[in-house]
């Protein structure tokens, strides 16, 4: 079992979505998030005075998959994802040890 | 400012009935020709009612607009003022300035009643008016014929009122993020007194130094506020800003507007609320109303085209907040001059404005260092010298026939009608309130930091005046 956290263009979430559900992974947990890595921000400039907006918004989406999916959850990301600019972010594998359903206590280990 | 003529339309509905009141008592007169005293008296009161008639209809179209004016004055100071600057504040600091604006709109209000009408209105001495109207004696539906002859004393109260209510309001531009709500108040108040109510004793109450028609020794025009309302203002603000320094963290931390939707809203409401200010100024629904109704609009459209293109040429890109500051930059330097111009010098008056405010708030105020924080000085300080030396400049008789010799023959205004020492007065009464503005900040806020303090800690600026000053914040969207 592992989380998938990816990161992506806020414009590109409903595509992941929806390919995320191609590949059979309906659950997901999507947060609004600001940084930067190779993309440089931009200038704001307010009555004369420059602001480097350089944390830019993304959005990140967190799905937890069997092991035996990950493979394609994560090309289904990529692929839903891209643009080819830089600024199309990342995708992290991280292993998960437990998982519990609130509603009825089980443990789910898929 | 009175109208010195009655208009056209007035004279011909004058001519009508006087017309009508002379030939009905001659009819009569051959109908009776033996009871010829009575019929004369009774033409008499017929006229005298007519007359009265007359006037009374005059009063109610004038006291009307008058009455609308002041709303829309009002206005200008909540929401538009508080709209205006609680956009351009950071999140945590928007509640703390739009209360600012709405709290000076009730203790300025009780202050006047008391006693700032009386000192901005009442006769007294040269520099400041008497206690005569001390909690509002003497203040009636009658018309105080010296200001406004058509209107109720109580609508020309009211509506000086809102004048006094907005200039203060101006000066939170400058001390935002980091002044007290009790040095505010406080401030604001003795301000108000001692600053403002002289200014505008000065300059519009009777017998002041400055007055152009009642008497003033220098006679300085200012039709709407130009040096009472902005310069003070204005100048008072830069005074805050190097009393209370630098907001923490300026100029390395960014702090860049919250909303400038909420700016954009308030801006709006300015101009529109302006027409009020300026066009209410001629103190009746005439012709003058009209000209400096017109005179305002062009000033702010042509002041926002010159911080566009200012802003376009060295920075490569126009933006809302200058479009929005242009505007606001050429209602300013209009405001003195809109009841003495025609609509083409108000147009120059206006990119004057829009170019000189740009210059001060994006280059001078960097370059000097001092955190005048939502640009009060750079904008009301600028754009209403800007303004009230171009009045002397652009003013004309053939738009306000204020000056007349002891013939009554109407006489140059401005330069531009070839009276050039109308400069001269314009410089006296600039020089005056820059100097009681100075002065009086400087000492009021001394006074004000020994009672209260005025100036937030480091803490509280951090956290933000919202929650601190105030126990709530502006926006609670998340859950």
């Amino acid at each position: 079992m592992k989380l998938i956290k990816a990161i992506v263009r806020p414009n590109k979430v409903d595509d992941v979505k929806d390919a995320l559900g191609r590949v059979s992974l309906p659950g997901m947990t999507v947060t609004e998030v600001r940084g930067h890595g190779k993309q440089k921000g931009h200038t704001a400039i307010y009555r004369g005075k420059e602001y480097d907006v350089s944390l830019l918004p993304k959005m990140e989406i967190e799905v937890v998959v069997p092991d035996n999916l990950v493979d394609d959850a994560v090309a289904a990301i990529i692929t839903a994802a891209r643009t080819g600019e830089i600024g199309d972010g990342r995708v992290f594998v991280i292993p998960v040890e437990q998982s519990y359903r609130i509603r009825t206590g089980e443990r789910s280990d898929t | 400012m009175k109208p010195t003529h009655p208009t056209y339309p007035t004279c011909l509905a004058l001519a009508i009935l006087v017309l009508l009141c002379v030939t009905l008592p001659i009819g009569a007169l051959h109908a009776q020709p033996t009871s010829s005293a009575p019929v004369a008296a009774a033409a008499q009161t017929d006229l005298a009612k007519l007359d009265q008639r007359l006037i009374a209809a005059q009063s109610s179209a004038d006291n009307a607009w008058m009455l609308v004016s002041a709303a829309l004055v009002l206005m200008m100071t909540g929401p538009g003022l508080a709209l205006f600057y609680g956009g351009l504040v950071r999140q945590k600091n928007t509640l703390a300035i739009m209360i600012q604006s709405f709290a000076l709109m009730a203790f300025i209000t009780v202050l006047w009643a008391v006693v700032g009408y009386s000192l901005c209105f009442g006769e007294g001495t040269p520099i400041i008016g008497g206690f005569g109207h001390v909690l509002l004696r003497g203040v009636g539906v009658d018309p105080n014929a010296d200001y406004a002859a058509t209107i109720p004393q109580l609508t020309f109260m009211v509506y000086q009122l809102m004048f006094a209510i907005i200039t203060p309001a101006l000066i939170t531009g400058a001390t935002a993020e980091r002044m007290t709500f009790s040095g505010t108040v406080v401030f604001m108040a003795l301000w108000s007194l001692c600053v403002y109510a002289p200014l505008a004793h000065m300059v519009w109450g009777k017998g002041g130094l400055l007055n152009a028609t009642l008497g003033g020794r220098f006679p300085t025009l200012d039709f709407a506020g130009g040096t009472v309302v902005h310069i003070t203002s204005g100048v008072s603000a830069l005074v805050c800003a190097l009393y209370l320094g630098k907001r923490t963290g300026y100029p390395k931390e960014p702090m860049p507007p919250h909303s400038l939707v909420l700016s954009f809203i308030g801006a709006c409401l300015l101009w529109v609320g302006w027409f009020g200010f300026n066009a209410g100024s001629a103190l009746a629904s005439n012709g003058l109303a009209t000209s400096a109704f017109v005179a305002t609009h062009f000033a702010a459209a042509s002041a926002t085209i010159g911080w566009l293109a200012a802003e376009w040429t060295t920075r490569g890109r126009p933006s809302a907040l200058g479009a929005i500051s242009g505007a606001v930059a050429g209602l300013v330097a209009i405001t003195p001059a809109s009841g003495f111009v025609a609509p083409v010098p108000a147009m120059i008056i206006g990119l004057a404005a829009g170019t000189g405010c740009f210059v001060m708030v994006t280059i001078a105020k960097g370059r000097f260092g001092y955190d005048d924080a939502l640009d009060a000085f750079g904008v009301h300080g600028a754009g209403g010298t800007i303004g009230a030396l171009l009045t002397g400049v652009f003013a004309t008789q053939r738009v306000n026939p204020i000056f007349h010799d002891s013939q009554g023959r109407s006489l140059p205004v401005g330069w531009v009608d070839g009276n050039p020492s109308q400069i001269g007065y314009q410089l006296v009464g600039i020089a005056t309130a820059w100097i009681f503005a100075l002065v009086g900040s400087i000492v009021l806020l001394k006074i004000t930091d020994l009672v209260v303090g005025v100036r937030a800690s480091e803490e509280q600026e951090i956290e933000g005046l919202d929650l601190t000053e105030h126990g709530e914040e502006a926006y609670n969207l998340e859950m």
